[in-house]
């Protein structure tokens, strides 16, 4: 085994680190970047926990090789907020209750990013096929629906600069 | 709307804000300096004794630092002090396929799961025992020489009324047998450990646990450390339904590395481990005679169980009675009589998970009751209704029943799912069952038999108007901590966002018994109000005489104190607190709470079952099967939960809406599978847990029916709604196809196998468990006394 530099570019700041060619993006972010808010579940990929958007599409950082995105713009939950003004998905998650032990939270927020982006008014069943590769063991995915529906109308044009608070 | 400011308001939790930006820390989000990384070996035998275990090779690796053996820590363990039959690391015999052997601490994660593989262990295989009828057997090895007979954990012999003149007076007895598969927690969150044996001979583990003081016992007990130099901080659990609620050799083998190295040391598992920790939902064999009266008014009933409790104790003996002891707070039972057995077999060890022992007997009974109501040709519905348990009744095994709303619980979910107009009259294929059931608030005693309170609390006030609440409850998600903060903001009449809460540190916090059997909002709560109730009295002190009111006209509420008649007269909670620490000094109060003690009977065993009150719930299923590939679609489930009150609607919404989920999860889908003693399934990609697709909708329905003695009149709701929900898919299954299927889970290819639609294979109206096999000759006494009595006839024992 020996380390090899990699230059990723995460949440905005471009990082250098030195790693074993065999460690995951998982691996590199947690472990090396201390952006622990990216969690693990397998480091199989059957669990979605550890759902980062590699250039906006959510991505599997256990089964990710950190030399395969180079150049591409990672987004962790660390990077969900900009400054002190939270993700509207943030925001709803909260209200609605649809993080409980909050460990799938990170990459099923994620996964709604990327959904909200692609589709911003989703229907449920729309949700439900976005979110269905992070696997959430508390809340039967009732509320985490209501949130992503929550955020999806905080995000709507007529309510930017004004957030719904429902 | 109520005179709570902030009671029975939807708020987001105080502490989900940092779950949501990511920098909740969870254990295994812990990095110190020098850390270590272990990694521990595992079995490969189910029962196999250790014959020599070489450490040479894994030692002389590089970057190894330290490996630790059961030898090293050979004291007896458990989480239940009268049954402790664990050791942290296997000592001379495995158990189970998965059992830990060995643990290695090495500079980094690959170094140690390189060094276990250097780790050569000489293994003498032994006979595994791997079935219940197995475990019965006195001509097999034993897997522990503590075994009186067979394989015999505990047996469970309770008898309460007339169970002679209770099935003479029946004119219809039932004599059913149903068998509820195992399965798993499966939190999201591996457990994890960080120990820290800090340069004054002092140790902090952090640690994914549900139970940071028993934890702090058992690691006084093994590592021979007084409790007094030992702190443990339970860390955010990202779930937990029971799984982390034991200790756990990875816990203790994290500790002595650190202590033999002087490093912090890590242990995390992996997700295969996890299944191999388990402590999940035991399989139980179940047979319920019930006799009743041609009204469906019970007179009798004869429950026996035989749970298969894997290789080790966990919180067995509880789970033993729990298969009997909850049956009679639901529905009027004259005469009652329980027979259990637990039985060790070489699999990983079953415990507690969400409705920890209730759930089994709760999926029998409940589609018994619905058997009655067809034979009968009475409305499930209605039958129901005529049986219950009065609210503040005593039960015929001497449990206390205060607030009662299964019958309000019952008509929401059948009024909500319109289940009059649906049940019996869909076309075939689909269909609606209905099922009730009840869970505790708490558990009455404690594990540790004393007299100490089963939850403490302080409450401080600082002079800036900060509140703090200090209470040894983990978070697991359910919402602890909020409750925690709700009922003293409510109590201050400040806001939840104020109270800083420090939660599970058994160096900060006063104990509480954990965050298990459902009992924090209970227990935690009542000592929270009662510690946030005396510092409120010495605002009001100062308050009535600042402005000169009667103390009875004094409200708390939006950070003021203030005259109830007048708002506008009035002061800042600030100014109060000020005025207060003045007048009576630094304002810092305790509070406790113990449950009280004519809550149960006085019989050998009464001290497991009885809570200071009881929760219940009604679920309406509506299934959709397929008949040509045996699938199971459920379209809704309409769950409702009597709660007492619900102090934070959103959290108990959230606790019904993830017992629906993992009901339906056990109901359908999930089983502790196993190919001869290999774990069939341990990975999160072959153990199927429902995705967002496989989860039906969801209707929660709260119920309240205010508590007089819970806090501000609240009850659990953290287990009890998963109790409903898998006998109420099963009745659905029966109405849409005529089809009992008495075993879970309810795959597709049993339905298809009920449905003649198997090669070969007659169709069948029921799929399930007929009696126990007893093919064995010569079956020991107590096998005997739990054997199968001829159906239908008077209970002649």
């Amino acid at each position: 085994m020996s380390k090899q530099l990699c230059t990723l570019k995460v949440n905005g700041d471009t990082c250098t680190v030195a790693a074993e060619s065999h460690h995951t993006l998982l691996e590199i972010l947690r472990e090396e970047l201390g952006l622990t808010g990216t969690k693990h579940g397998c480091e199989l990929g059957e669990c979605g926990a550890c759902t980062v958007l590699v250039n906006g599409m959510p991505v599997l950082a256990c089964l990710t090789l950190p030399q395969q995105i180079e150049d591409a713009e990672i987004t962790t939950v660390e990077g969900l907020a900009v400054g002190a003004e939270l993700n509207p998905i943030q925001t709803a998650f909260a209200e609605q209750g649809a993080a409980q032990c909050g460990y799938c939270t990170p990459g099923m927020m994620l996964s709604a990013k990327a959904l909200l982006e692609a589709n911003p008014s989703p229907t449920r069943d729309e949700i439900a096929h976005a979110i269905s590769g992070n696997l959430c063991r508390c809340t039967g995915y009732t509320a985490i629906y209501e949130a992503i529906e929550q955020a999806a109308r905080m995000m709507q044009p007529e309510h930017a600069g004004a957030r719904d608070r429902e | 709307m109520s005179d709570f400011s902030v009671i029975g308001h939807r708020l987001p939790k105080v502490n989900t804000w940092d779950h949501l930006t990511g920098r909740a820390k969870y254990a295994d989000d812990i990095f110190l300096p020098r850390m270590l990384y272990g990694r521990l070996l595992r079995s490969p035998h189910a029962h196999a004794r250790i014959v020599s275990i070489d450490i040479s090779r894994a030692l002389a690796h590089p970057g190894v630092i330290d490996i630790v053996l059961g030898p090293d820590m050979p004291e007896l363990m458990g989480i239940m002090p009268s049954t402790q039959d664990e050791t942290a690391l296997a000592v001379g015999k495995v158990r189970y396929v998965g059992e830990p052997v060995a643990a290695v601490a090495a500079v980094d994660e690959d170094t140690a799961f390189e060094a276990i593989g250097l780790i050569d262990v000489e293994y003498e295989a032994l006979t595994p025992i791997l079935t219940i009828q197995d475990a019965l057997r006195d001509d097999l090895p034993k897997l522990h020489a503590h075994s009186k007979e067979a394989n015999v954990f505990k047996d469970v012999h309770l008898e309460f009324g007339d169970m002679a003149a209770g099935f003479a007076a029946a004119d219809h007895v039932r004599d059913d047998w149903f068998f509820y598969d195992g399965n798993t927690h499966a939190p999201i969150e591996t457990h994890s450990s960080v120990a820290s044996w800090d340069g004054d001979g002092k140790l902090t583990l952090w640690s994914a646990t549900q139970v940071p003081h028993y934890l702090h016992r058992e690691l006084e007990k093994v590592l021979g450390v007084p409790r007094a130099h030992i702190r443990v901080i339970a860390t955010p659990n990202g779930g937990g339904f029971g799984g982390k609620s034991d200790p756990f050799g990875h816990e203790f083998a994290a500790c002595l590395l650190s202590k033999r190295t002087r490093r912090p040391v890590k242990i995390t598992l992996d997700r295969e481990e996890v299944f191999y920790a388990h402590r999940g939902r035991h399989p139980v064999l179940m047979r319920m005679r019930t006799g009743v009266k041609t009204t469906g008014q019970i007179t009798a009933v004869h429950a026996q169980t035989w749970l298969d409790g894997g290789a080790y104790a966990s919180y067995g003996i509880a789970t033993t009675y729990y298969t009997g002891a909850l049956m009679t707070v639901t529905y009027q039972i004259p005469a009652y009589k329980f027979d259990g057995v637990r039985l060790y077999t070489n699999k990983p060890p079953c415990g507690p998970k969400r409705g920890h022992g209730t759930t089994q007997p709760r999926y029998a009974f409940e589609i018994q009751l619905d058997k009655i109501a067809a034979d009968l040709g009475l409305d499930p519905l209605a039958y129901r209704q005529s049986i219950l348990q009065p609210a503040g009744s005593r039960t015929v095994n001497g449990l206390r029943v205060t607030s009662m709303g299964l019958g309000q619980a019952l008509d929401a979910a059948a009024a909500s799912s319109s289940f009059g107009t649906k049940h019996g009259k869909l076309p075939r294929g689909k269909g609606v069952g209905i099922a009730g059931s009840a869970y505790m608030s708490g558990a009455g005693l404690p594990i540790y038999w004393n007299d100490l309170p089963h939850s403490g609390a302080h409450v401080k006030i600082d002079r800036g108007g900060g509140v703090t609440v200090s209470c040894g409850t983990a978070e697991l998600g359910q919402g602890s901590d909020m409750v925690l903060a709700m009922v003293t903001a409510e109590a201050l009449g400040v806001r939840p966002e104020d109270v800083h809460v420090v939660s599970g540190d058994t160096t900060l916090t006063p104990v509480d018994l954990g965050s298990y059997s459902s009992r924090v909002t209970f227990m935690a709560g009542n000592a929270t109000k009662d510690a946030a109730l005396k510092l409120r009295a010495l605002l009001a002190d100062v308050a009535t005489a600042k402005l000169g009111i009667p103390g009875d006209r004094l409200a708390f509420a939006h950070r003021r104190v203030f005259d109830r008649d007048q708002p506008d007269h009035g002061m800042t909670f600030v100014e109060a607190a000020v005025a207060a620490e003045a007048k009576h000094g630094t304002l810092v109060s305790v509070g406790s709470y113990k449950p009280p003690a004519d809550i149960r009977g006085k019989f050998k065993g009464a001290g497991v079952g009885p809570s200071p009150a009881y929760s219940y719930q009604a679920c309406v299923a509506e299934v959709t099967i397929d008949l040509e590939t045996g699938e199971v679609k459920i379209d809704k489930l309409t769950l409702a939960h009597d709660c007492g009150r619900a102090l934070n609607p959103v959290s108990v919404e959230g606790q019904i809406e993830g017992g629906a989920y993992m009901g339906a999860g056990e109901a359908l889908m999930e089983e502790q599978g196993f190919r001869a003693w290999m774990h069939k399934k341990p990975s999160l990609l072959d153990y199927k847990i429902p995705t967002s697709l496989d989860t039906p909708p969801i209707e929660a329905i709260v119920i309240e029916t205010i508590d007089a003695e819970g806090p501000y009149g609240a009850k659990e709701a953290g287990e009890g709604p998963l109790n409903p929900v898998v006998p109420a898919i099963a009745n659905a299954v029966y109405d849409a196809i005529g089809v009992r299927i008495d075993e879970t889970p309810i795959t597709p290819e049993k339905i298809l196998r009920a449905l003649g639609k198997l090669p070969g294979r007659a169709a069948t109206n029921r799929i399930g468990p007929d009696g126990l096999e007893t093919a064995q000759p010569d079956p020991k006494p107590f096998i005997r006394k739990l054997e199968a009595t001829p159906a239908g006839g008077g209970d002649s024992d």
